[in-house]
């Protein structure tokens, strides 16, 4: 999802899916990627529409996706989650790994 | 272009996905697909890209991609069948005679499907009861020769390769072995009873499922000498009393304990028997028979090995062989070749020589499916046939459905469903059918009875029910193709389009594969039918005229000839080893004369001094046998002309001969008698074997000449004083002649199984023809009046309606006679010896009664129109 926003208007499943790669350095399956995307539009986090056709896909469109209002909240909402249990982390513990 | 196609994703997969795919998500799905396919061509090459495309094709089927079955279509669709179903009944009552034909027609040869499927049903659930039955194999055997080899494999084999095998083999879990011939009278206090069953090891009750109800599985057939008996046979010696542990005598020789009671034997095991006595116990009696552990004796035990489920079947096929090698220098001039059969396939496979207990085989399975397929297919094409020739009167109303939006589909969908209410129709007469030609079916053939039961098993109804429908789509796909495809303007504009509707070539074709079909089942059913006859008349030689052949059954000859020859109507008695001529065959070896090194096989029979005189077989030179005491050594033997031939005794001069010694199991044997050639074996056997007559007053039957004038009462009277005689075994009598017409009742059973389907195919091919008939005449009908008007007589309309059909049924003709002679004497014949030769006339009969059917169908139809007034045919217009 943070793909998403981060791609911006650029956002559909092989983009993402070839960022996800750079950025991780993991094997990226399309198939997971799909899944997950359906599955946040369906809980309304993010939406799609579909682009123009061009030359390199068979004549078949893009489906671009965008983060919504609510998506963004719990984008948001997450990384909070994240930054607290940081802060909780005594220096210490971190050190020792 | 070639580049282009390249360079494509595969289509099928492409398809695919759009298939299954939600329609939102498709084009999106799509296109990845394409850009990782496109990307994978460059840095993979195409065929793995290819590959990867299909992968992921697979694996986008999930959950959330999946099309929702369209539930609103699938309504319409539903309530669409009402309106199919309504329309079909109403459309199957309108055309009453159409309707008619078709489903008589269909479950005429539905009913022989019915057949069909019980007999598939019940042949494959053989032997499915016994839990490992995947993994058990059978050991059979192909015995050469000096190189001559036999055509097939033996169902037995080795006591010896049955050990071996065991020894040898880690893989093998557990090898059975039955042997055959524990057999006879068992007797317990007074009660005796003859059975039938094996000797047989432990490993049997671990290989097979037959449960133990009492004793031990591990040990019950250890010990020599313990028996372990079904209920039923337990119940049959010692009633309700428990028999574990309690002793029966067999033939008043040895006692065995009873040391288990298993379940009965199933109806499905391709294994029968009363009772099995364990294999060590022949390990004492026969301990001076060196033949008993022999390698070439392979005609008296089965083994059953059980093989681990992932065993490689092809590898231990090369153990068997390396096997074989190692055996063979054992025995001399003798090659024996060891394989697997498993165990599932005994009762559907190929016939094998020496099978325990008859099996269907899959032969008759292959013919009898052919042969009831064919006369489905032709009640198929009744039904194709009449419905595309009733086009004319339905393709209005596929137009108005069609103008109205009916797809294709649905019009194909209607047309399918009116097929598949006809077929269940006709399902319920043809379970009518197979209920009342059940019985006379397994009648057919013993075997059948035996084994078969036909049973109405909810499975099997279900099965005939899916049948049904099968039939059905099948029947009503081809109309309903058609019909879909019919143009609503052309159809509705008027009716001009008449002429592109008649799809004459195909109805035609139709046709003429119906005649076809059925003039080859009658002429072949008809040329069977003659073998048949020629066989039973065959000329075998020697005399089988009013001789009564009682099996002794152990009783001694002497008590029951001193007793028959107290009736007036026994002429004469004499007593043999076994029948000649119904397939019996008693085999030794014989050393020339001349020469010691070389030896033949003879086959021979066992007789008294009266067999020679009661036969009237035709001796050339020297005599009969004179009667000797019983304890008289063998040392006479009458040979026969090809015994001379083979020897060359004596320049093959039969009185010279005379006095020659041979030389037979060891014996030298004096030539008393040389007799000319007789048919030893069945008369489709080949002719020309070596046979020799020995002595001895040991026999197993009696052959009584009668002369009677009432031949049942003189079996009546003798079967009396078999009662009284022996009371224990059922009197087993038969007619020399009766017993060659069993020999052939294979023939037999395939002439009735020919003939019938022979004459249903005539059946459902004259139906269609009555159809086509009146479906031409009817339409027709106003150009018949006009012709009338004009001044043509009945006669030239006759003609003129019939001849078409006569130059079909012509085309039939010479397309199914050329066929059947040639199948006849270029396939069948050359391996049938002492066939009847083939004449024209079973064709030329067979044509006619065809053509004579076919000729009261149209006559009857083309007088009727001929006849009709042609003033109220044209004044209704």
């Amino acid at each position: 999802m943070l793909t998403i926003a981060a791609l911006v208007n650029e956002a559909y499943s092989v983009g993402i899916c070839d960022e996800l790669e750079r950025q991780t350095k993991r094997l990226v399956k399309l198939g997971v990627v799909h899944a997950v995307l359906n599955r946040l539009e369906e809980k309304g986090l993010v939406k799609s529409k579909l682009g123009e056709a061009t030359q390199t896909r068979g004549g078949k469109r893009k489906r671009y996706y965008l983060i919504t209002n609510a998506g963004k909240a719990a984008v948001l909402k997450s990384k909070e989650v994240r930054d607290q249990l940081w802060s909780m982390i005594p220096e210490l513990s971190l050190r020792r790994i | 272009m070639e580049a282009r196609n390249e360079t494509k994703p595969p289509q099928w997969a492409a398809h695919f996905l759009s298939w299954y795919c939600k329609p939102e998500l498709l084009e999106d799905l799509q296109g990845d697909l394409n850009e990782y396919f496109e990307r994978n061509i460059k840095s993979k090459g195409k065929r793995r890209a290819k590959l990867i495309y299909v992968i992921d094709v697979f694996k986008f089927f999930r959950l959330y991609t999946i099309r929702k079955p369209e539930l609103v279509n699938q309504l319409i669709n539903w309530i669409m069948l009402g309106s199919y179903i309504k329309t079909s009944g109403r459309n199957i009552v309108r055309n009453k005679l159409f309707s008619a034909i078709n489903i008589v027609g269909l479950s005429v040869s539905m009913s022989v499907g019915l057949l069909m499927i019980g007999t598939l049903m019940d042949t494959y659930s053989y032997d499915k009861f016994h839990k490992n039955h995947a993994r058990i194999f059978r050991v059979i055997s192909q015995y050469s020769y000096l190189g001559n080899k036999d055509d097939d494999f033996n169902a037995t084999t080795s006591l010896r390769a049955a050990k071996v095998i065991k020894e040898t083999f880690p893989v093998v879990e557990e090898v059975a072995i039955l042997h055959r011939g524990f057999d006879g009278d068992f007797q317990v206090g007074d009660k005796t009873i003859p059975l039938h069953g094996y000797w047989s090891n432990e490993s049997l009750f671990k290989i097979f499922s037959f449960d133990l109800l009492q004793g031990n599985p591990a040990s019950a057939l250890k010990e020599p000498f313990s028996v372990v008996l079904t209920e039923k046979s337990a119940k049959k010696l010692f009633g309700d009393a428990n028999s574990l542990g309690k002793t029966i005598i067999l033939n008043k020789d040895r006692e065995y304990t009873v040391t288990g009671i298993i379940e009965d034997v199933p109806q499905f095991s391709h294994l029968k028997f009363d009772l099995l006595a364990s294999l060590s116990g022949r390990e004492i009696t026969e301990k001076d028979n060196s033949n008993e552990m022999a390698w070439d004796n392979i005609w008296s035990s089965w083994a059953y090995v059980l093989m681990p489920a992932d065993a490689n079947l092809t590898s231990f096929q090369d153990n068997l062989d390396a096997l074989s090698k190692k055996e063979d220098p054992s025995v001399k001039n003798t090659k024996i070749k060891l394989a697997l059969q498993p165990m599932d396939e005994i009762m559907t496979g190929k016939n094998l020589s020496n099978q325990g207990s008859p099996i269907i085989g899959g032969t008759l399975l292959w013919i009898f499916g052919g042969l009831s397929f064919i006369v489905l297919l032709s009640a198929c094409f009744n039904y194709t046939n009449l419905s595309v020739a009733r086009s004319l009167r339905r393709a209005r109303e596929v137009g108005v459905r069609k103008v109205i939006g009916a797809m294709k589909r649905q019009v194909i969908g209607q047309f399918v469903v009116e097929a598949v209410i006809i077929s269940l129709l006709s399902l319920i007469a043809a379970f009518v059918i197979f209920l009342f030609l059940r019985p006379y079916f397994l009648m057919i053939h013993s075997d059948l009875q035996e084994r078969l039961l036909l049973e109405l098993t909810p499975a099997l109804v279900g099965l005939f029910i899916l049948f049904a429908i099968f039939i059905g789509v099948a029947a009503g796909f081809f109309p309903a193709i058609f019909f879909s495809q019919i143009n609503a303007i052309q159809v509705l504009k008027n009716n001009v389009t008449v002429k592109a509707f008649r799809k004459v070539t195909l109805r035609k074709a139709l046709i003429v594969f119906q005649y076809s079909i059925s003039i080859m089942l009658i002429t072949g059913a008809l040329i069977f039918y003659k073998q048949y006859k020629h066989f039973l008349a065959f000329d075998l030689g020697y005399s089988t005229e009013n001789i009564l052949n009682i099996r002794l059954q152990g009783n001694k000859a002497e008590l029951l000839k001193k007793e028959l020859s107290e009736l007036m109507d026994v002429k004469q008695m004499s007593t043999s080893a076994l029948i000649t001529s119904v397939g019996n065959m008693e085999g030794t070896t014989m050393i020339n004369p001349n020469n010691p090194e070389d030896s033949t096989d003879v086959r021979f029979n066992i007789v008294d001094e009266n067999y020679v005189p009661l036969h009237e077989h035709h001796l050339l030179a020297g005599r009969n046998f004179f009667p000797k005491p019983d304890s008289a050594k063998e040392s006479e033997v009458i040979i026969n002309q090809q015994v001379l031939k083979r020897f060359n005794i004596a320049k093959q001069d039969p009185v010279k001969a005379l006095d020659e010694i041979v030389k037979i199991d060891g014996k030298d044997l004096r030539i008393i008698g040389v007799m000319k050639d007789f048919q030893y074996g069945r008369a489709n056997n080949k002719s020309g074997e070596k046979i020799v007559l020995r002595y001895s007053k040991e026999a197993d039957y009696l052959n009584v000449k009668i002369l009677s004038n009432d031949l049942p009462a003189t079996y009546d009277k003798i079967k009396t004083i078999w009662k009284k005689i022996d009371p224990v075994h059922e009197f087993e009598a038969k007619f020399y002649d009766d017993e060659i017409q069993q020999a052939f009742s294979g023939l037999s059973a395939s002439i009735k199984l020919a003939g019938s389907l022979a004459f249903l195919a005539i059946c459902i091919a004259s139906l269609g023809l009555l159809g086509m008939v009146v479906f031409t005449t009817e339409t027709r009908l106003k150009e018949i009046s006009i012709r009338k008007v004009m001044g043509a007589s009945e006669g030239k309309l006759i003609y003129l309606l019939g001849r078409g059909f006569f130059v079909l049924l012509g085309v039939a003709t010479t397309i199914s006679l050329p066929i059947t002679y040639l199948f006849f004497n270029e396939l069948l014949f050359p391996k049938i010896v002492n066939h009847a030769p083939l004449n024209l006339t079973d064709g030329v009969l067979g044509v006619l009664g065809i053509m004579a059917i076919a000729a009261i169908m149209i006559g009857s139809q083309t007088l009727k129109v001929a006849r009709t007034n042609p003033a109220e045919v044209l004044k209704a217009e």
